[in-house]
């Protein structure tokens, strides 16, 4: 529906459709109550208009039920909205599972993007159609934002953490990709392409592609160029712990606080490593700012999932993308 | 003109607050509220006028998709300097300082404000502000847009960013102080007889704006403090690099800034409600629901500043508290909307402009409301943050409805103000101008806005384009419809013509001393008996 309408916007994504439903109908309310009260604005206008200077009206009795009226019926009406609207908000917060991962970089003014696969690209992201895609997001320098209209998804690139978004394309095309969160100079021109492919073509592309290393390999190139295997080795007698089966665990620290393994812990303790000290260990580690680019962290980050725990099996080989169910083909609309 | 004296040539009164002094010190040394509010006057016009220089300079260039009559650079001057223009020095101060200085003595049925010279102090206060953002303005300008976004207004910004927030971290406290001077007259110079349900709702407005004003405040002083300590000394406050979290900055931001739309938005209300009640010559209706409606927006103002933070990466569970608070909000706000629509009824309802000014407010303040309610909606929220949506909204909430109220409010007590009455009919066209203007330029602007267009781009995608043309048409319309008061109303200072003490026939303190009023305000203590728009008895049944 609208598809082709220069003043909507195209639905291309499997949350399209509910948002638009719960803004056609704030649309719907919004000319009911501006109608309603520029109607009665009218009427009473004119009704009552000043036939003469001299007008001195009458008191008019004020009904109390008349104002519990006015309180309970707006009351009602938006504790619905609320509900609906965060109903919407939790389903888009959710990525399921099996979405495909995809790291994301903004950077002034450019998004920098890493399939796990190893490709690269730079203001383009290719995506198969009906597969669920989840984006982690950060930043190299000021907060930008990821907005992808026809998606009706967006979210902060925030420097020092990683934000979640995920979508699931329902419509093969191009469609625009913004930067919304105003980031200087030339932040309109920090604009993307969204590439939704047919998941047969996008294998294609995988495939086609000048892929290098897949992330996690690249993080495990990094991982000993940066000599952090020195400390960090696979047994216990390293001065930094050993980080197998760490990712997704919780970790004891120094003072008895237990954190969550996950993406922002691993990237504060190599550019910041004295924030959190592991229990049992030194604070010996110097900081990695600025050494590691914020690609780099994320491919340190991308081997340290794979590293499974003691006498595990090595790291699984990484593959391109299975679209989430074959059975039915993508899905449309 | 709708007037009750048959005789508007009366000479008027020998001696009043306009004449009883001249010379430049008799104004920049005056202690006299009504003379300071003459100031703020003055002032925020010339911001006003700067303000909308810069407005109408963003949609020429947006007229077209490419970035071709300015530098990028310079684009995003302009919206930041038309934001921190607007917001700090025209909107917050217009009605508490002009309207609010001159009146809420006069309705008290008091001399002054409790401290007329730290009254005094305030416009200085902001003189000094707005010099130190004007600096800045014309040695190369500021780029962070008026919300200074950390990191990019700490570490990468190369403009000037500290002397601008320090003119705002001063004015906050000309605000401040104004609060304070406001909340402790309302408290302690009522007249004999005022008590606090008699008093008009303008009052209460202001009495809750101030509230907003000395307790947010100083949150966002000590903020831009920060940024200006991160910025010049390098510390880590917002920095991720240094360790601290961009993310902490708006929090603080906006827990003074969402609060600041209530400053701006409160005393507007407080406007209309006069201006409903003065031109159907009806009490309002629920009197005390309207009161306590502002009061209990300001307590909710202080509750929703995480709504603007949907998607930068909060926790949900805060952005679902966030969101269900901010909902709340619209219900004081119906509140007033349907009081005031009710006070029309069975009332005598002229049209004079400053009544075309209440109508357009009432249809453009209830569209603001109501579109804050797709911005409250988590769901919703993430497509339409952050675009033209949101642009709109807002300015159908400041512009719609605080700048209407503003000029509505301008007009009626104009003949209280000057003496002199202004020209209606100028008057009853200007306000007609104001409103298409006003819907031609914003309501494309919430179809852009879902459609995908973000804010603050200086070059956008050509599919854009003829809401953005329409948009700039709609503004040249508003641009005229702004430029005709200024115009009409300095021409009547001078060839206007004589105010009565009552030209509308409208009640409340202020329209029973002269026009303009003594220094002193009244020439005996005035002494109320009454309830607040007492233009019919009310019956003893009634009473609450």
């Amino acid at each position: 529906m609208f598809s082709n309408s220069p003043f909507f916007p195209e639905q291309a994504s499997s949350f399209a459709r509910d948002v638009d439903l719960l803004y056609f109908f704030l649309v719907a309310l919004t000319a009911f109550f501006t109608l309603l009260i520029a109607g009665l604005v009218a009427v009473f206008a004119i009704q009552y208009r000043r036939r003469s200077p001299h007008d001195r009206p009458d008191y008019v009795v004020e009904p109390k039920a008349l104002e519990i009226a006015w309180i309970a019926v707006p009351l009602a009406i938006v504790v619905v909205i609320f509900f609906w609207s965060a109903y919407l908000y939790v389903a888009i917060n959710r990525p399921p599972r099996n979405a495909l991962d995809v790291y994301v970089v903004g950077k002034r003014w450019m998004w920098k993007v890493q399939h796990m696969t190893g490709q690269r690209e730079i203001n383009e992201l290719h995506v198969p159609l009906g597969v669920p895609v989840k984006l982690s997001l950060t930043s190299e320098d000021v907060i930008h934002s990821f907005y992808v209209p026809a998606f009706r998804i967006k979210k902060d690139a925030v420097p020092g953490r990683y934000n979640v978004a995920w979508f699931e394309a329902t419509r093969p095309g191009r469609y625009h990709l913004f930067c919304a969160e105003y980031c200087g100079t030339k932040h309109s021109t920090m604009i993307g392409w969204i590439d939704v492919m047919e998941p047969a073509q996008f294998q294609a592309w995988l495939a086609g592609g000048p892929a290098g290393a897949s992330l996690a390999a690249a993080g495990q190139k990094l991982f000993s160029d940066l000599a952090c295997v020195t400390c960090h080795r696979a047994d216990t007698q390293g001065r930094g712990p050993n980080l197998e089966g760490v990712f997704g665990k919780p970790v004891k620290l120094e003072g008895g606080a237990t954190v969550i393994a996950d993406e922002e812990y691993i990237r504060e303790s190599i550019v910041t490593p004295s924030a959190k000290i592991v229990a049992g260990y030194q604070p010996v580690m110097p900081t990695y700012q600025g050494l590691v680019s914020e690609e780099g962290l994320l491919q340190l980050i991308a081997y340290i999932q794979t590293l499974k725990g003691p006498g595990g099996e090595a790291p699984p080989p990484v593959t391109g993308p299975e679209p989430r169910d074959k059975a039915q083909g993508p899905r449309r609309p | 003109m709708t007037t009750l004296e048959p005789q508007p040539h009366q000479p008027p009164p020998r001696e009043h607050y306009l004449n009883v002094s001249y010379g430049w010190k008799s104004w920049l040394f005056t202690t006299d509220h009504k003379r300071i509010a003459i100031l703020y006057l003055a002032s925020v016009s010339v911001m006003f006028l700067l303000g909308g220089i810069f407005a109408a300079l963003i949609r020429m260039e947006l007229l077209t998709p490419p970035g071709d009559l300015f530098q990028a650079e310079t684009y995003n001057k302009l919206f930041t300097m038309h934001g921190v223009i607007m917001v700090f020095f025209f909107m917050i101060p217009a009605i508490p300082a002009v309207l609010g200085n001159f009146l809420i003595p006069i309705m008290l049925g008091a001399k002054d404000l409790a401290f007329p010279r730290i009254n005094l102090l305030s416009w200085y206060l902001y003189m000094t502000g707005a010099g130190f953002t004007l600096y800045s303005l014309f040695y190369g300008g500021i780029d962070t847009g008026w919300t200074f976004y950390t990191p990019y207004s700490t570490v990468y910004s190369n403009t000037h960013v500290v002397s601008a927030a320090l003119g705002i971290f001063i004015s906050g406290f000309s605000s401040i102080l104004t609060g304070l001077n406001f909340i402790v007259t309302i408290h302690k110079m009522r007249a004999p007889g005022l008590t606090w349900f008699r008093m008009p709702l303008f009052v209460w407005a202001h009495y809750a704006t101030s509230l907003i004003q000395i307790l947010g405040t100083p949150v966002i002083a000590a903020t831009i403090l920060l940024v200006a300590l991160e910025r010049v000394f390098h510390f880590g406050f917002f920095d991720p690099a240094r360790g601290g979290d961009p993310v902490l900055f708006q929090h603080l931001f906006w827990f003074y800034s969402h609060p600041a739309v209530y400053i701006m938005i409160l005393p507007a209300m407080g406007v209309i409600s006069e201006l409903v009640a003065g031109f159907s010559r009806k009490r309002i209706f629920g009197y005390h629901f309207v009161a306590m409606s502002s009061l209990a927006i300001a307590a909710l103002s202080f509750l929703v500043w995480g709504h603007h933070m949907f998607i930068s990466g909060q926790s949900a569970y805060a952005g679902l508290v966030f969101s269900a608070l901010s909902f709340l909000v619209a219900i004081p706000s119906a509140i007033k909307v349907f009081n005031w629509t009710a006070t029309l009824y069975k009332g005598s309802v002229s049209y004079d402009a400053p009544m075309l000014y209440v109508f357009a407010f009432l249809g453009l303040f209830t569209i603001g409301g109501l579109t804050g309610l797709f911005l409250a909606s988590l769901g919703l929220d993430i497509h339409v943050t952050d675009t033209y949506f949101v642009v709109a909204h807002f300015h159908y909430v400041m512009v719609g409805g605080t700048t209407m109220a503003y000029l509505g409010g301008l007009h009626f007590w104009w003949p209280k103000i000057t003496g002199k009455l202004y020209p209606e009919g100028w008057a009853r066209l200007a306000a007609l101008i104001v409103f298409i203007g006003f819907n031609l330029t914003f309501l494309p602007q919430f179809v852009l806005g879902y459609l995908g267009m973000p804010r603050r781009y200086h070059a956008y995608p050509e599919e854009f384009q003829v809401l953005h043309v329409l948009s700039s048409a709609g503004a040249t319309i508003l641009g005229v419809g702004y430029l005709l008061p200024m115009v009409y109303m300095v021409w009547s200072m001078r060839y206007g013509r004589h105010a009565s003490a009552n030209p509308w026939g409208a009640k409340g303190l202020e329209w029973e001393t002269s026009s303009p009023p003594p220094t002193e305000n009244f020439e005996r203590q005035p002494i109320v008996n009454q309830e607040a728009y007492g233009y019919a008895p009310i019956p003893a049944e009634a009473h609450v």
